[in-house]
Formats: structure tokens, C-alpha cells, sequence
């Protein structure tokens, strides 16, 4: 497939993988930040192909991972009244909250449905205008351009029965929570191609500058991924610590201002709680005054829902890198994609799904034997 | 689908202990998210995956429980004074009822068929059960009654015995069709999930996904636009070819297994091969043959072509003295003219499906949860 096999290619791989051994003559941890990426890893077994001493953990950029208990739990209280039709990507379903998860509101006859965009509630909307249609609008910069036109359509239309309960939330003041933790391991970071597709990378300057920290906005193809390593570990070894592009056929420093005209019109930031990290200053977007008839929140009455997660959960050491999925005593046993414990085990972009479904759950030095010399 | 088609233990992996709703969890303490059992039917444990192999061991095969059933083939073969016997059925509730490349109706034909034809039978006899929502158009039905008559001509069975039931508007999904199939095994075939071998090869009749992929892209809300079409056929002749190379070789039992990658595609097949054999598999990704099409709509909707369902395609695990032969028969047939062998059975891991990638790395291909859910970016 053109624009895609080019950066599959296992010969090119193995040339940037011996560049990498070239290159690398200490250990670093490298932190990849989105989830897309930690899927990529697992998914072309990558992290099987660098140096021992390369370590990959992976960071908070799963959006269905972070988003706290309660806002599942809002999300449920309205997805199960009659009067809802509830609208959410795919892989928010499968994520219990404190009572099931929105497959089993859906097997009680909630009406619960997958859209692959969130434009798609509109005509929902007007196709069943007795009820109010729900989007459950979750995720980073990356789905911030897509969800804003929702509420901005849905304004423009003066649809009544369209709202929004909004969860979303921002990179960069994640990664600097985990830069300034007394426990952070992260040496540098791949940075996220697509969250920067749409905002540019000027923010993570700051960042990079502060922290003296390697920041190489990255790609999602094994490629991307492998010269993505390369650029921060040539950095690394160098003493650098700066923001670089790898994903330059894809953004620039600038980003996409039209998308991040439409979000400042929509969108205003906030505070944010991050499940497993507690709440981060500045960490996510609400709808801004204009726009705040279509807050799902006030329109179904359920800001008051205030669940509280455990303060002791693994989950949250493994969205800010300082542990793995197996270092879990739960992990692959009473912890897995069937019974999820923890919503890094139920999305597919979760750090521990994705170990578990690419065969993580055994030993590391089990699976490089297994693999090698095939 | 039949129960006969899903694994009778959780696949590949470590096993799942049953929950304990009240013990915290130890040593690391309670965790943010409950564990939880589905009081209720939901749409994963239609999937094929793991959720649908738990219903069926829970609820039906401790019920039922007997050495037939406990073999969980796609068929069971049965020995009737001196005739061995296939014996099979499947429900069919595609939706739409009409899709590029077939119906429903050729589908429930050729689904049976194809269910005898990889337990080494010759297809004779389908009934067929149909429910019919009140309010559909009679032109449709005869359009998929049409279109069943032809899928049976052209795969040698006759339609000996049916069953018709209305429901009310809103209690089924325009129609439903079960088909029970009788076949002859007429050879010494000895075709079994739990035959496979190290060192046997792993075989492929063609391109995977076409059929899922085909059926998506007609679903309301994606309107993606494609050339695609269902792989939907009957398998019976393309197995033939298969079986009568074996012979001519005087190896029939070399091949193994075959199974049709349907609900849950070749990924779940093969686990459910790899567990019943205590054997590992070992895929190599640059040899399994993906349409372009099917590749592009996978990337966009964040799915996985090893997941998705097939109509018209064989696995089978043969040994390796007569792989190249058995391909080459299988190339030889219109129906498996890109048939290819994209991999091999192994000893360990035993009960895994491994996979070199196209970039040299290895994964493990486990069975899904439940339904492939298209991830959010």
C-alpha cells in the first residue's frame, strides 16, 4: 500500500536498527507518549529489535485509558437513561465503570452505538428527534478539531438534541507532571505525530529547554518509530536536549491552524483528572461559555457523580512510565483483556492490552528466543 | 454458528481464574476498576472470540457434554452402521441480506457446505429453518430462495426438509436462516483440529478479510466506497482437489486439518488448531495474502485482517512431504488459485500463534475478547 509499506520495510528496519547499535553506547529510557505508537511497538515487536540497553515505556497517550472512573461513570448514568441515544468510538464500550460497561447497558436495552466520527451524531440527531443524542468526547488534541465542529454544527443547526460530555485532555502538561516527578525514569520522549499534526510542536520547546530533555515528534509506522529512537538517542549521546520532527511528511511547527482556530472558538482549558495520576493543572479542554448548553454534564445533571479510584493502582505508575505492564502481579493472570482490572488492560492502545495481545505476558527472554534465528 | 466451532478451553495464554468479586485484590491492592461477569447476552459472545468460547462451554457443552460434541470440529462425524456420516448447522443473520459478491441465502448454503466439505465429506443434503419478519418484502425472499436454489445446484445438495416462522415487526432483522447439512465421508479421511504436527505447513487458500471487510463497508454509518466483494463459495470441489492429491500421493491423512476461517478469521482458527493440537504456530506476515483494499479500509477502521471473517477460504495443516503437492492442486483450482503457505506449525510455544513481522520483529497472535473494536486514533 503506497505511503504505507515504504515505512514497513524490514530491510530498512535493519538498517536503522544497526545505525541505532552504532550510535548507542549507554543505556537510556525513552519514553514513546502516544498510544498509537505503544500499539505500533508491540504490534511489529520493535521493542525487540533495539539494544537491550534501549528501553521503551510507555507513556499516558492512551485517551481511553485516562479518562477517570467517575466520567465512565457519568457516562453510564446517562447512557442508561431512556431518553439517550449514547455516542462513542469503538473501544470506550468495553471499559467498566463502577456498575458493567456500555455493552451491558447496551444488552439492557440502552441504545449505545459505535460512530467512527463524531459528525455522525448529527445526523442521528435528526433522524430521531425525540431523543438527545450523547457524544462521549474523549481524547487529546487529536480528536479536539472533530469533536469542536460537533458542537459547533450542532450550534449552527440549533439542534436541541445534541450534546457533548466532554473529557479531553492535553499532552504537554502530562508529560511535564512526569518530567517533574521525583520518580521519573524518562530520559527522552518520542513525541506524538498526530497530537502535533494539529497543534504544532512550539509547546513542547518549553518543555524540552526546562527539562533538558530529547523531544522527537514521531510517527506511527515501524519506520517512523525506529528513526524516531535514533533521533533522540543520537541526541542523548550528544548531550542535546531539543525538539526535532521526525514526522515532517505529515506537520510542520506550526501545526493545522484552521483546526486550532476551531478548537479556541469551542474549546477553553481546564483542569483535569487523569485516571491513575489524579488531577493536572491545565490538563484538558471544557466548552467555553457559548457552547455550554451542549455540555452533556449540565444538560443530564451529573457533575455531582464524584467517584473516587483507589490511591494504590499500578496503572497509574504504568501511564507515567516508571513501571511495566508485567511488573503487575495481576498482569496476564487475575488482570486481563477478559477481565480488565485497569483501562490500560481494556483499550487496545493500553500499555498492558497491547502487551498482553502481542504476547508480552511472557517473559521478554522468552520471546526473543522464540523469535530469534526464524 | 454451531457450538461444534468454538474451543472448548480459553485459548492461547495464560488461563483466567474465575473472579472473585469480593477478595481484594493482593499484593497491590485494590484496583480502580471492578471485576465483572455480563448478567446479560452481549454482542461479544457472538463474536467467535473468547467470550463466545466461554458462553458455550458454560452454558452448553457442560450440558451436552458427550464424545462427538467434545471434539469441536465444525462437524460432527458420525458412524452410521458402517457409513460414516457429517453432520452440521449454522445460523445465518447477515445484515444487509444483499451484499457485493452474495445474499444471505447463498451464504447459508454455501456456509453449510462448506462446514461438511473440511470434515472431508461430500455435501448431499441442506434443511433449512427460516424466520422471516413481518412487513418483508416478498420479492426479497424469493430473490434469496433464487439465490439459495443456485448456491445448491452449483454445490451438488439438495434442499430435502424446511421450516418457516414469522415474527412480528421488530422481533428479527428482515431474515434469518439456519441450514443443517448432511455430507458422505466416503474416503479414509482422518481430519481433526487436534492433528496438527511440528513441522506440518500451514496452508492458505487465498486472500483474507474480503468477506468482513465487504459487509462493513455496506453497513449504515461507514459509507466507505470499495470495489470489494464477498469471497462467499461453496469449498466442496477445491477440497476435493485437495483430498484426491493426498491420495494420489498415498498420504491422505497428511492432511491434517482445514478448517474455514469464518467468524473471527484465520487468527482465531488457528489458535483454536494450535490449543486442541498442543502445538505452536509460527506465521510469517510478508506471506499472508491481504488485498490492498482490504489492508486500506483495516488501516482506517483500526482493525486487523487476520480477525476478519472469510466465506470462501481454506486453512488447512498439512504435513510437509505433501504440502508443495496439495498447494499446487489447490493453485490448480479456480477457487485457490492464490492458495500459499504462510507458515508452519512448531512445538513450542504450545497452544500460541506466533508471528514474524513484515519489519522482523515477533508478535504473538492471541484470540480476540470479543468483538474487534475500531480503536479511537
Amino acid at each position: 500500500m503506497k505511503y504505507l509499506d515504504e515505512y514497513r520495510d524490514g530491510d530498512i528496519a535493519a538498517k536503522l536498527v544497526e545505525r541505532i547499535r552504532r550510535v548507542q553506547t549507554k543505556p537510556w529510557v525513552i519514553m514513546e507518549v502516544c498510544g498509537g505508537q505503544t500499539h505500533s511497538i508491540v504490534k511489529n515487536g520493535i521493542d525487540h529489535l533495539l539494544p537491550r540497553d534501549v528501553e521503551l515505556v510507555h507513556g499516558p497517550g492512551c485517551p481511553v485509558c485516562v479518562t477517570p472512573l467517575e466520567m465512565i461513570d457519568k457516562a453510564h448514568a446517562i447512557a442508561r437513561r431512556p431518553d439517550v441515544i449514547f455516542c462513542s468510538f469503538g473501544d470506550m464500550l468495553r471499559v467498566p465503570g463502577s456498575d458493567g460497561d456500555l455493552f451491558s447497558i447496551k444488552s439492557k436495552g440502552g441504545d449505545v452505538r459505535v460512530v467512527y466520527s463524531p459528525l455522525d451524531c448529527l445526523k442521528i440527531a435528526k433522524a430521531n428527534p425525540d431523543k438527545q443524542v450523547v457524544f462521549f468526547a474523549i481524547g487529546f488534541e487529536t480528536t479536539a478539531p472533530a469533536n469542536a465542529m460537533l458542537a459547533w454544527q450542532a450550534r449552527q443547526m440549533g439542534l436541541k438534541n445534541v450534546s457533548l460530555l466532554v473529557s479531553h485532555v492535553l499532552v504537554p502538561p502530562a508529560m511535564e507532571a512526569i518530567l517533574s516527578s521525583p520518580e521519573n525514569r524518562v530520559q527522552g520522549f518520542l513525541g506524538p505525530g498526530h497530537v502535533c499534526a494539529v497543534v504544532g510542536y512550539t509547546e513542547y520547546e518549553p518543555l524540552a529547554e526546562r527539562f533538558h530533555v530529547p523531544i522527537v515528534v514521531t510517527g506511527f509506522e515501524p519506520i517512523d518509530i525506529l528513526e524516531g529512537v535514533l533521533m533522540v538517542i543520537d541526541q542523548l549521546e550528544a548531550g542535546r536536549g531539543e525538539v526535532e520532527n521526525q514526522y515532517s511528511r505529515v506537520l510542520d511547527r506550526g501545526g493545522n491552524r484552521p483546526a486550532q482556530d476551531l478548537i479556541g472558538k469551542v474549546f477553553q482549558v481546564t483542569d483535569r483528572k487523569w485516571r491513575g495520576v489524579g488531577t493536572i493543572p491545565g490538563s484538558g479542554f471544557q466548552l467555553r461559555e457559548p457552547f455550554r448548553a451542549f455540555d452533556a454534564e449540565f444538560r443530564f445533571s451529573v457533575s455531582t457523580i464524584d467517584t473516587q479510584e483507589p490511591a494504590v493502582c499500578i496503572a497509574g505508575q504504568i501511564l507515567q512510565g516508571i513501571r511495566k505492564p508485567h511488573d503487575c502481579p495481576a498482569f496476564g493472570t487475575e488482570c486481563t483483556p477478559q477481565h480488565p482490572l485497569g483501562a490500560t488492560m481494556v483499550s487496545a492502545e493500553g500499555a498492558c492490552a497491547a502487551y498482553y495481545a502481542y504476547g508480552r505476558h511472557l517473559k521478554d527472554h522468552d520471546l526473543v528466543s522464540i523469535g530469534g534465528g526464524r | 454458528m454451531s457450538a461444534q466451532k468454538t474451543e472448548d478451553r480459553a485459548p492461547a495464554g495464560p488461563t483466567t481464574p474465575e473472579a472473585d468479586r469480593s477478595a481484594p485484590l493482593n499484593p497491590f491492592g485494590s484496583c480502580p476498576l471492578p471485576i465483572f461477569d455480563h448478567p446479560q447476552i452481549v454482542l461479544g459472545h457472538g463474536s467467535g472470540g473468547k467470550l463466545s468460547a466461554e458462553l458455550i462451554d458454560k452454558v452448553f457443552v457442560s450440558r451436552f457434554r458427550n464424545p462427538t460434541l467434545d471434539r469441536m470440529d465444525d462437524q460432527a462425524i458420525l458412524d452410521i452402521a458402517g457409513t460414516r456420516l457429517a453432520f452440521t448447522t449454522d445460523s445465518f443473520v447477515v445484515t444487509p441480506i444483499f451484499f457485493p459478491g452474495g445474499d444471505i441465502g447463498s451464504l447459508a448454503v454455501n456456509g453449510t457446505v462448506n462446514d461438511l466439505a473440511v470434515g472431508g465429506a461430500t455435501p448431499l443434503y441442506l434443511a433449512a429453518a427460516f424466520i422471516l419478519e413481518e412487513g418483508l418484502a416478498a420479492s426479497e425472499l424469493a430473490r434469496v430462495a433464487d439465490s439459495m436454489a443456485a448456491a445448491a445446484q452449483n454445490a451438488g445438495v439438495q434442499l430435502v426438509t424446511g421450516d418457516t416462522k414469522v415474527v412480528n415487526r421488530g422481533k428479527g432483522d428482515k431474515v434469518f436462516i439456519t441450514t443443517t447439512g448432511i455430507g458422505h465421508v466416503d474416503r479414509p479421511t482422518r481430519l481433526s483440529a487436534d492433528r496438527a504436527r511440528p513441522g506440518d505447513r500451514i496452508l492458505l487458500s487465498g486472500y483474507i478479510g474480503d468477506h468482513g471487510i465487504t459487509i462493513l463497508s455496506q453497513r449504515e454509518g461507514l459509507e466507505f466506497e470499495s470495489s470489494l466483494a464477498s469471497d462467499c463459495a461453496a469449498l466442496h470441489g477445491l477440497i476435493k482437489a485437495m483430498l484426491d492429491e493426498a491420495e494420489a500421493a498415498g498420504d491422505l491423512k497428511g492432511i491434517r486439518v482445514m478448517r474455514d476461517p469464518t467468524r473471527g478469521g484465520v487468527a482465531t482458527v488457528l489458535n483454536e488448531i494450535a490449543v486442541r493440537s498442543g502445538a505452536g504456530m509460527y506465521l510469517r506476515e510478508p506471506h499472508i495474502p491481504v488485498r490492498e483494499s482490504v489492508r486500506g479500509a483495516c488501516e482506517m477502521l483500526g482493525l486487523d485482517p487476520l480477525y476478519v471473517a472469510n466465506e470462501g477460504k481454506i486453512v488447512a495443516i498439512v504435513a510437509p512431504q505433501i504440502a508443495d503437492r496439495v498447494l499446487a492442486a489447490m493453485q490448480a483450482h479456480p477457487l485457490g488459485a492464490d492458495s500459499c503457505i504462510i507458515g508452519e506449525v512448531i512445538e513450542q510455544p504450545s497452544g500460541m500463534v506466533l508471528m514474524k513481522t513484515n519489519v522482523g520483529g515477533t508478535r504473538v497472535v492471541d484470540v480476540l475478547f470479543g468483538e474487534q473494536l475500531p480503536r479511537i486514533c
